[in-house]
């Protein structure tokens, strides 16, 4: 499956190579299609390519490292 | 005529086909409507403008719908009030509120974008139409779906106010309640919009939708006498109002409907979901989510979707942004009904309490023109000031038992 989320980071994650150890740790391709990262925020949107179930640990395994995940079609605005 | 030109990404500018889609497929970005306004020159005239009934789709060439509107042909044209009672409290010198409380059908301005939005799906050749909410969206959906024959599904924070839940329910909607905040129920939306093929008001035809809120700044216009405000205080969720009010303005200036007046745009949120007010009030462009929790729940997004949009038009129009507790909140709705007449739900509290404390600081001006655009009704959001309002006083039926309240009272 492919999914297409933004992750957010906070001052704790944002100097963390999160990206670099995702690739490490799980079976997943990683895309950045758009970045911008500040000293104490950013804002990354990745594709995500794998085996669903990779894909779902992964996810899990970035909110656990304290990053914001919001898949982008889920993106939505007010209600 | 339609001058719609495409859908184009915000952040790339790529171009796409006018079909039921949100995201630019290279970068991720949002899509908005983008149209040929060249093609109105000389034809869309005020003259024309006035000559046509008042709903918001007086303005229809400039929402993204092919000729006449399916769904929601009422709608819009809330009156434009001179508040001076108002204003007195406040010492400023022309204070106005854009009362969209009053929008035809459901009592929000949620109308507005939802008419725009079925008509949108009614021409895609949808038959369900759905929306996740905070509640407004949910009942205008609901009933404008009922009124055009559309079957309906609507989201919602199972902890909704229960006026909301009931303002939706008796259109016979399908109302599912979700388990978790604001933000849990987009998550789940999207997955279910991905998967059976409905009209998704705030997912796949999103760009459409949010074009809807347009016709608020265009009516404000017209109603000024065809002046641009110098200063409009608009309430923020996902900031898109903000962005599209701004929008309007720059649309009939360069249509030259209205002058160029230097409007600027300033935003208020609840300080329990501010992630918006935060970044302008911090003068960083990058919004941090933030988990909400605000009695103010038709703003409580807490990962807004154009706050980064919205953040810069406030800095760049010269506005600024503001929030404000619970308390103040209550407070501003009492002092909105108890001088204007005007019961205004949460998030209106919020633009009044905002627009005061900026008024206070400074931030905005006391001797030009403000408009505070009040979004939603009173009525639906009544928990909220249940505990801050006045009692009956119980008596009996006698009226020596009045003359002696009457005289505790001291009237004479």
């Amino acid at each position: 499956m492919k999914l297409r989320v933004y992750l957010t980071f906070n001052t704790a994650t944002v100097r963390e190579p999160i990206i670099w150890k995702l690739g490490k740790t799980f079976d997943v391709m990683t895309n950045i299609r758009t970045a911008e990262v500040k000293e104490n925020t950013g804002l990354v949107g990745l594709e995500l390519e794998g085996k669903s179930d990779v894909v779902e640990a992964a996810v899990k395994w970035l909110t656990e490292q304290g990053v914001h995940v919001e898949p982008i079609e889920q993106n939505v605005i007010e209600g | 005529m339609n001058i719609v030109r495409a859908l184009k990404c915000r952040e790339c500018g790529h171009e796409y086909e006018i079909e039921p889609t949100h995201v630019c497929e290279f970068c991720f970005g949002p899509l908005e409507v983008v149209y040929d306004y060249d093609k109105l020159e000389g034809i869309f005239t005020r003259e024309l403008i006035e000559s046509r009934p008042q709903t918001m789709w007086r303005y229809k060439e400039l929402l993204p719908i092919n000729g006449e509107p399916t769904v929601g042909a009422q709608n819009g044209f809330t009156p434009l009030v001179r508040a001076r009672r108002l204003e007195k409290v406040l010492g400023v010198k022309e204070l106005y509120i854009k009362n969209d409380s009053v929008c035809y059908p459901t009592l929000s301005f949620k109308d507005r974008v939802v008419s725009v939005a079925l008509s949108k799906a009614v021409e895609f050749g949808f038959t369900t139409v759905a929306c996740a909410s905070t509640g407004n969206l949910a009942g205008s959906v609901a009933a404008n779906a009922a009124a055009a024959g559309l079957e309906s599904y609507v989201f919602i924070p199972h902890n909704l106010e229960q006026g909301k839940v009931l303002g939706a329910g008796i259109f016979g909607t399908k109302i599912i309640g979700i388990e978790g905040e604001y933000d849990d129920v987009n998550r789940l939306c999207s997955e279910v919009a991905g998967k059976y093929g409905w009209a998704f008001v705030n997912v796949n035809v999103r760009p459409f939708y949010a074009e809807g809120s347009k016709s608020l700044g265009y009516e404000v216009m017209e109603q000024l006498g065809w002046k641009a405000p110098k200063h409009v205080v608009v309430p923020m969720a996902s900031g898109s109002l903000c962005t599209k009010v701004a929008k309007s303005i720059k649309e009939f200036i360069q249509l030259g409907l209205v002058e160029d007046n230097g409007t600027a745009i300033y935003g208020a949120q609840a300080t329990g979901c501010s992630p918006i007010a935060k970044s302008v009030k911090e003068s960083t462009d990058l919004i941090h989510p933030v988990h909400a929790n605000t009695i103010a729940k038709s703003l409580a997004i807490g990962n807004p979707a154009d706050g980064y949009y919205a953040n810069r038009i406030i800095r760049e129009s010269g506005g600024w942004a503001e929030d404000i507790s619970d308390e103040e909140v209550v407070a501003a709705m009492k002092l909105l009904a108890e001088t204007e007449g005007i019961f205004a739900e949460t998030a209106g509290g919020v633009t009044l309490g905002c627009a005061q404390k900026m008024i206070e600081s400074g931030k905005l001006p006391r001797d030009e023109s403000i408009v505070l655009c009040i979004t939603g009704n009173g009525l639906k959001t009544q928990e909220a000031v249940v505990d801050a309002i006045q009692k009956p006083r119980i008596i009996g039926a006698s009226l020596k038992e009045f003359d002696a309240l009457a005289e505790a009272d001291g009237v004479k």
